[in-house]
């Protein structure tokens, strides 16, 4: 009988072993579909702006909305000076779509030793998007307390608010802080784990219920339909949950840049 | 290398949570801290090539393609713009010319009546002082032909006058009596 555990999909296989001061840097099918994210978004936008035409084609025109989309994104949510991080904001924003658009691949089939076939969701582990939000913290951090020095610490003092208020509102504004980083990861690694267990769990149903003979074959179409239904809604949040996680990038970085609110 | 021994606190806190397991058996992948180091590794490398790539390449290239196309289209304006200023400024160099010609034309017909009109109120002048002059001399003509018509008819009256007397009144009237009569008449 066909394997229909849905949490197969997760699992992290290694292709080429690799062990620097003794920890397990091995290249495993989770870095092939990083290496896939990088290499193919590159190719894709060197390739679709490589004629530089004055009246864009289809790609350059892809090309250029994805462009004015997140600089549109970052200026109207931190400003111009926000555009400093421009690049980054690009860069996370385009990483995490591709990464979730090659997880919409139940089956991948590639000419590369040691890769199996089935597809890779990189955003559906907690360690790759928290690796990514703490990125984005430090950043805000970092860049935070450079521009603004000790002024950063007014991100935790409100203007406006009575002064014995700030009792209650200081450790309210430092705990939504501190959150920041574990909700902005935990929000795209559920989001893309619970979508992608949907989806195998109703994919799995048509299997048994092909497996279960005579006329249950025909009940499958039911567990298909919604297979059809979940993949187009995926689609929808592979591309949802990139835009969240650039614009809340956005707006933690306006906190970088101007800390009193 | 901080960032190594980082990672390396990392895993060994999560694989003592996990107790001690150090083969993905049976744990839910997307938590067993297995490949963990692996996974950041992996991805800070492929992330940071993206961002260099990106960030050296791609966004400067599509950002120049787009500033190149704003500047052409602010230099078609520019240029639509001074043709447009330079039509208007012909249009209205041919309407001053329009004008002008058209005063002039306008002055040159007043100029032309004005001297047509003089003439001609000269020639009327002229005639009109010819005709007068004519008009003068035939007066005087016929007031000289009636006052000799006027001597004629009195130097005939006399004898006329007796010979009527003489004939029809059987009176025997003398020229010089009927001179005289006659003399009397016009003196009363």
């Amino acid at each position: 009988m066909a394997d229909t555990n849905p949490i197969k999909q997760f699992e992290i296989h290694e292709v080429a072993p690799l062990e620097i001061a003794g920890l397990n840097l091995a290249f495993t099918n989770s870095a092939f579909f990083m290496l896939l994210a990088t290499v193919s978004v590159t190719l894709l936008m060197a390739l679709a702006t490589n004629k530089r035409a004055l009246v864009p084609g289809r790609g350059q025109s892809i090309a250029e909305i994805l462009y004015g989309f997140v600089a549109d994104m970052v200026r109207s949510s931190a400003g111009n000076e926000g555009l400093r991080f421009f690049p980054f904001v690009f860069t996370l924003f385009i990483f995490i779509l591709a990464g979730n658009m090659f997880g919409m691949f139940p089956y991948l089939p590639l000419p590369i030793p040691g890769v199996d076939n089935h597809g890779f969701t990189i955003t559906s582990h907690i360690i790759v998007t928290l690796t990514l939000s703490m990125m984005v913290m430090a950043i805000v951090v970092g860049f935070g307390v450079y521009k603004n020095g000790f002024k950063f610490l007014k991100l935790f003092v409100p203007a406006g608010v009575p002064p014995i208020l700030y009792i209650i509102v200081t450790p309210i504004e430092v705990i939504s802080f501190l959150s920041r980083p574990i909700s902005l990861s935990v929000r795209l690694f559920a989001n893309m784990l619970a979508g992608h267990i949907l989806l195998k769990v109703f994919a799995g149903f048509i299997v048994m219920l092909g497996a279960a003979g005579a006329a249950w074959g025909i009940v499958g179409i039911l567990p298909f339909a919604m297979v059809i239904g979940l993949t187009a809604l995926e689609f929808l949040v592979a591309f949802l949950q990139a835009y969240v996680f650039a614009i809340l990038t956005c707006i933690y970085l306006n906190d970088a840049l101007h800390p009193a609110h | 290398m901080t960032l190594i021994a980082l990672m390396n606190l990392a895993v060994t806190a999560a694989e003592e949570a996990g107790g001690g397991e150090h083969e993905a058996s049976g744990a839910f992948p997307p938590f067993d801290p297995t490949y963990f180091a692996s996974q950041i590794f992996w991805l800070l490398i492929t992330f940071a090539a993206l961002y260099l790539l990106m960030s050296r390449w791609i966004l400067p290239r599509i950002g120049g393609i787009i500033e190149e196309r704003r500047d052409r289209i602010a230099d078609d304006l520019d240029a639509a713009q001074q043709i447009s200023a330079e039509a208007d400024q012909t249009r209205s160099a041919y309407e001053q010319a329009l004008a002008d010609a058209r005063a002039r034309a306008h002055n040159l017909a007043a100029e032309a009546k004005a001297a047509m009109d003089r003439e001609i109120a000269d020639e009327t002048a002229e005639v009109d002082a010819e005709i007068a002059a004519k008009s003068a001399e035939a007066e005087k003509t016929l007031a000289d032909a009636r006052a000799k018509a006027l001597a004629e008819v009195r130097n005939i009256a006399a004898p006329t006058a007796a010979e009527a007397a003489n004939r029809i009144g059987g009176l025997a009237v003398t020229e010089k009596d009927a001179d005289q009569a006659i003399k009397a008449l016009e003196s009363r």
